[in-house]
């Protein structure tokens, strides 16, 4: 690698991964703190067999899994001007994202509440307990150990799309990189470097998953083993 | 203080329970007895509004309620005066063995934390489990983790705890124990409704017997007399049956 290379990808570096930490970072907590909201709202719509708002949160869901994640991005900031909604394209990106993981942590969650055995629901019920208490005390408790991998899986996929984001024209991470690559042509050399600092937060998270993990199963008494 | 009346209930088509009666006073412990598919346990679950009943009427401390109309208000208040041990435990499983007892006591009933505790130790202690209180379910043997839901129905201080075939999931060796703790509340004149396979315990302990098969109460009588003047050629043959199995009775 000859000096030159050297050179840009150290003093790109702060460059690079300052836009990690100021945009990318923000963007992904933000959005999957408020797609865990929309998901646990839609999960319990259709746990508590809401009618007609079951088959909203089913329509909602259909829609954004059976459609791409960049062309959500660009209907929302392209193309809702047409309409006269025009939002800013961190707000914008934000609104796609939670929406678009929301829909996928929905089944998470649903499959996770849906795994708890019904006895104790059914317990509760015995002990004088209502629907709501039991939900929040004993069956989301336990649903939230089950889910928290799959979850964790979400925010590892999360922190890499919102490289999407460079498309409308948030400056994230990935468009830092493309800016700089653009006036050097280092291409091999910045993508690649760019790469490790993604798989560097992956990496961040998964450690953070495990930590969790160990963390939820002491609350459970070892690991979770059913009647 | 709780009867029943003409209880039906159909599951998927099947006519589950054809019309059962039942009556228990204060102090009467009433076992349940019969062949698997009799309807013993949808009985008892019914009874405790686990499962809707199709049609009955239940007087319960001189209050009589129609079953199929009962409102989730209802049937809520109703659950504070009774309690249920089931053949699988349904511990909860993100709660230690204190927490699993206080839980519905401060959460249902709304009393105060340092009364639930006393009265959750207190209820642990009858069961013998007091030095268990921060175990997880996951962490206690089968017949611990009975004794701990034993623990939960006792100290809602009901005027009935339901068990549902409370041994019937446990090893061999742990059987004896929980029989033990049923038995010793029987003793304190608690009233209870048992389904179970055990005879012997049904024989020693209960005061009532009740036979159910296909749905319906086939026989109904105290104990001694149901075992000793049993003249019903079907239950005479269940009990042959069982011998057969395990040299029991």
């Amino acid at each position: 690698m000859s000096q030159r290379v050297i050179d840009i990808l150290i003093s790109s570096f702060p460059r690079i991964f300052g836009q990690g930490i100021l945009v990318t970072i923000p963007l992904t907590v933000i959005s999957f703190s408020l797609a865990l909201v929309v998901a646990v709202i839609c999960a319990m719509i259709q746990i508590a067999d809401v009618k007609g708002l079951k088959q909203l949160v089913r329509f909602y869901i259909w829609i954004i899994r059976g459609t791409p994640l960049l062309v959500q991005l660009y209907l929302v900031y392209f193309g809702l001007p047409d309409l006269g909604i025009m939002l800013p394209a961190f707000p914008c990106a934000v609104a796609v994202f939670a929406l678009n993981e929301g829909a996928y942590c929905a089944e998470t969650v649903r499959a996770s509440i849906e795994a708890v055995p019904k006895g104790q629901m059914e317990a509760g019920y015995c002990v004088g307990m209502s629907y709501i208490q039991i939900m929040r005390r004993i069956v989301l408790p336990q649903a939230f150990r089950t889910a928290f991998p799959p979850l964790s899986n979400s925010l590892i996929s999360m922190i890499k799309d919102t490289s999407l984001a460079a498309n409308i024209t948030v400056m994230e991470m990935f468009m830092a990189t493309q800016r700089v690559a653009g006036r050097t042509y280092e291409h091999l050399a910045l993508y690649s470097e760019v790469a490790l600092i993604y798989l560097l937060f992956c990496t961040v998270i998964t450690w953070l998953q495990r930590l969790g993990e160990r963390k939820l199963n002491a609350m459970n008494g070892g690991n979770v083993i059913r009647a | 203080m709780l009867e029943i009346e003409g209880l039906k209930k159909a599951i998927d088509g099947h006519q589950i329970l054809r019309g059962v009666d039942l009556s228990l006073e204060k102090g009467d412990v009433l076992a349940v007895l019969g062949p698997s598919g009799g309807g013993k346990t949808t009985l008892l679950r019914c009874l405790n509004y686990l499962e809707r009943a199709d049609a009955g009427t239940m007087t319960f401390l001189g209050q009589r309620m129609d079953m199929p109309s009962m409102t989730r208000r209802q049937s809520a208040e109703y659950r504070r005066h009774t309690a249920f041990v089931f053949q699988s435990f349904n511990l909860f499983s993100n709660k230690t063995a204190l927490q699993n007892v206080t839980e519905g006591l401060i959460v249902a009933r709304k009393m105060p934390k340092a009364q639930a505790l006393e009265r959750a130790m207190a209820a642990l202690e009858r069961v013998g489990l007091a030095d268990k209180r921060d175990a997880y379910p996951s962490q206690l043997s089968g017949g611990q983790q009975q004794r701990v839901a034993i623990a939960r129905a006792v100290a809602g201080q009901p005027d009935v705890i339901f068990f549902d075939e409370p041994t019937s999931a446990l090893d061999p060796e742990l059987i004896g124990g929980v029989l033990d703790v049923i038995q010793a509340l029987a003793e304190d004149g608690m009233t209870m409704i048992v389904v179970t396979h055990e005879v012997h315990f049904a024989r020693n302990v209960s005061t009532h017997v009740l036979f159910m098969d296909e749905g319906v109460a086939l026989a109904s009588a105290p104990t001694r007399a149901f075992f000793e003047e049993q003249k019903l050629e079907r239950i005479q043959s269940f009990f042959r049956s069982l011998d057969r199995k395990d040299g029991q009775i």
